[in-house]
């Protein structure tokens, strides 16, 4: 079966980007970090996904299925983490966490 | 015992300077007073080993610069050309401890003056008779800073603040180039040893060196230099005007330092180097003129000047003229004996003076004194020896050694000698003029001091006169005594200390030249006292139409009066262009500018910038961190990616340094 994985490269890396850039231009909201992080992870699967096809390795598919259970966990928490923020806070928008700054 | 000579002076100063508060300013006098007496015991006894049984001594006494390139070591060589200037220094210094005792009696800080006198004795010694130039030149240096700390020793006078800074730094242009004829000697012998270099010259005196590009003998540029460093320290004209301006000291101090001593450190400093300055017959023409005209300047200068220790300073500087153009004639022999002569009379006359401005409660205008004979006749005395021993009377100390300085220039029959020998003759009789005018000022003209002063005028105490009485003595007998030993032809007292190349030896000729030469000084000395009789005693009233109606006159007064506008020439051809070159360029272009600008405030403005860079890298916002995070990562990445290839292209240093100068620049 003949594959241009160079295509399947370039979505994965698209994908990567729309993630990376959705963390670093936005600075509304925090859930769209969360998201764009998702979004990351999947470009990940995905690529995981495509060469274990390519070299038709089962570890790859394997890894992907680890990869989804983490970032259903880590949303998990994510998000737990947010709603105890808003309760704090009043506010996930991320102009105002700047607390990180020592 | 010929260490004594030299620790007991500065075992003086330790104890004067450390511990003169606890011996109160009797105990320091008194215990300044023997050290230097026994450094004079010493130094006499040594006198009588070297110069009569004629046995030299040469100690080495420890390293000093110890390389493989240059070996210079404190060393001690005394001969009969450094005992008898130690013999000298030693004995003016000891009658100068002794004036001073009562000079400064009434000053709180007289024990820090007499550590002073004591550390510039011992600087002094340290110069005559060091084995090397180095060593020479730190007693130079020595005896430059006890000039200044003495010269400013009232240091709240704002005039003596300024006469000492003058001296130091005129004396700095002479030692500067003093140090380049040193630096010169050490890369033409490889030595600085006056044995070493003075027993290698023969072979390479005819030696060049190339000096900015010019091709010159290097033995010529060595004594030229070395001269310029005589120049400075014994006031010849062009650096002069440090001189008469370090007036401004205490009496004493002039006596010692400024007449008797330092300022002769020039001259003997071209004697000690005789064989370097017979071997460049050019740099003699130089110093036979140079000398020359400072003779004649000073004593016309001397002429028309109203303060009475600026007088007497001109008349030292007139002198110091005198031998150096003798050196310049390559008699060697004659101008130590003149340097030895000349500090006793000089002395008295100084220390003189210092009992005159003592009694007229600080009175130094000769125009506010007169009268003086009646309430000061032992001082008078003094001062009339002084004065005719200065002015070359027959038989007196100044006579014998001014008289055959005159007699040997003549002897020389070519054209430098012709010329010495008859501005010497006018300087002559120019100091005649001015001693006279001065005794007739101070002593005998109507009395124009004010009455307060009169009043509590008194002659000098014990302490001040003895030293006095004893200089007169040697101000009327040392000549005569000393002449056959010093000068007589034929005295093998000099040994090797002196070296007079047989050519241009004529100490035999000047006892063949006509006998109206021999009597011109001696004539023309009697005209300028009678001239100064007829201006001061007779004629003083037409003399005053003269300056009050006569432009020409006037002009001619104030021209000679304000020292030929040497010191104005100088001030603002060469003082002033200096200074602006010193603020533009060395100021605000080298320190203010360039250095400032990569030195320290250079870096501290860079490293604020660096760090205010680097802590606004810290926002706190997440979508920064997380952007850096990513172009770092990517950077790293393509960095390892590329590096294989670029490698070779990378110097950090480099960019370190456009880093810098950008930022720097911003």
């Amino acid at each position: 079966m003949f594959i241009d994985q160079n295509k399947f490269i370039v979505v994965a890396a698209l994908l990567f980007f729309v993630g990376l850039c959705g963390i670093m231009l936005n600075r509304k909201n925090i859930i769209v970090i969360l998201m764009s992080i998702e979004l990351i992870l999947l470009s990940v699967n995905f690529n995981f996904v495509i060469f274990s096809v390519l070299l038709d390795d089962a570890i790859g598919q394997i890894f992907a299925l680890f990869i989804l259970t983490v970032a259903a966990a880590e949303s998990a928490i994510g998000l737990a983490i947010y709603v105890v923020y808003f309760r704090i806070r009043g506010t996930v928008s991320i102009e105002y966490i700047n607390l990180l700054k020592g | 015992m010929y260490l004594f000579i030299i620790s007991f002076p500065l075992l003086s100063f330790v104890i004067s300077l450390c511990f003169g508060r606890y011996l109160t300013p009797k105990g320091t006098a008194l215990i300044s007073v023997s050290c230097i007496f026994f450094s004079l015991l010493s130094s006499l006894l040594a006198f009588y080993e070297i110069g009569f049984c004629r046995c030299p001594v040469y100690i080495r006494l420890l390293p000093w610069i110890d390389n493989e390139l240059l070996d210079a070591s404190w060393g001690f060589v005394f001969d009969s050309l450094s005992i008898s200037m130690g013999v000298l220094v030693n004995c003016i210094s000891l009658l100068v401890h002794i004036y001073s005792t009562s000079y400064m009696s009434h000053d709180p800080h007289q024990s820090r003056f007499m550590s002073y006198l004591s550390l510039f004795t011992f600087f002094m010694l340290m110069l005559i008779s060091s084995d090397n130039f180095l060593q020479l030149f730190f007693g130079w240096e020595g005896v430059g800073l006890c000039s200044y700390l003495l010269i400013n020793f009232w240091f709240t006078r704002l005039q003596a603040n300024k006469s000492a800074i003058k001296a130091m730094v005129i004396n700095r242009i002479g030692d500067f180039v003093l140090t380049l004829g040193i630096l010169l000697i050490f890369i033409m012998f490889k030595s600085l040893d006056y044995s070493v270099v003075f027993s290698l010259l023969p072979y390479c005196f005819d030696h060049s060196f190339s000096f900015f590009g010019l091709e010159v003998n290097c033995t010529c540029l060595i004594s030229i230099f070395l001269f310029m460093g005589a120049v400075g320290k014994s006031a010849q004209l062009g650096l002069h005007t440090w001189l008469p301006d370090a007036m401004e000291g205490p009496t004493p101090v002039s006596a010692l330092i400024h007449a008797a001593t330092m300022v002769t450190a020039g001259v003997f400093l071209i004697i000690r180097c005789s064989p370097l300055y017979e071997y460049s017959i050019n740099v003699l023409f130089i110093i036979a003129f140079v000398g020359v005209l400072t003779s004649f300047f000073a004593g016309t200068v001397g002429i028309f000047q109203n303060d009475l220790k600026k007088i007497i300073a001109y008349s030292t500087c007139s002198q110091l003229g005198y031998m150096v153009f003798v050196c310049g004639l390559s008699n060697y022999d004659i101008s130590i004996f003149h340097v030895l002569n000349h500090a006793y009379f000089k002395a008295l006359l100084f220390l003189s003076a210092g009992s005159i401005i003592h009694s007229l409660s600080d009175e130094q205008d000769i125009r506010r004194m007169g009268g003086l004979q009646k309430m000061l006749p032992f001082t008078y005395l003094m001062v009339i020896v002084g004065s005719l021993a200065l002015s070359g009377f027959p038989f007196l100390t100044g006579f014998y050694s001014k008289d055959i300085i005159l007699e040997v220039t003549y002897a020389k029959y070519n054209l430098i000698g012709v010329f010495s020998y008859w501005l010497g003759c006018i300087s002559a009789s120019i100091t005649a003029f001015y001693s006279f005018k001065l005794i007739y000022m101070v002593f005998l003209c109507n009395p124009n001091s004010f009455r307060k002063d009169m009043e509590l005028i008194s002659e000098a105490p014990y302490p001040m006169s003895l030293p006095l009485l004893i200089l007169s003595i040697f101000s009327l007998f040392l000549g005569f005594l000393t002449k056959d030993i010093f000068i007589g032809f034929g005295s093998p007292f000099w040994n090797n200390s002196i070296f007079i190349m047989p050519v241009n030896s004529n100490i035999l000729d000047s006892e063949f030249i006509p006998i109206s030469i021999k009597w011109t000084p001696f004539f023309l000395s009697s005209f300028g006292c009678f001239a100064s009789v007829l201006t001061y005693y007779l004629l003083p009233y037409f003399f005053f139409k003269l300056h009050a109606d006569v432009k020409l006159f006037r002009s001619l007064y104030t021209f000679f009066n304000k020292k030929w506008f040497f010191d104005r020439l100088q001030n603002e051809l060469i003082a002033s262009f200096l200074l602006k070159i010193g603020f533009v360029f060395t100021y605000k272009f080298v320190d203010k500018g360039f250095l400032e600008s990569f030195g320290p405030e250079g870096l501290s403005q860079l490293s604020l910038l660096l760090s205010e860079q680097v802590s606004n890298l810290q926002s706190g916002k997440i979508n920064h961190y997380a952007f850096l995070i990513f172009v770092s990562l990517l950077m790293f990445i393509s960095f390892h990616i590329v590096l294989p290839y670029i490698s070779s292209y990378l110097d950090i240093q480099i960019y370190s340094l456009i880093l810098f100068c950008i930022f720097v620049n911003k």
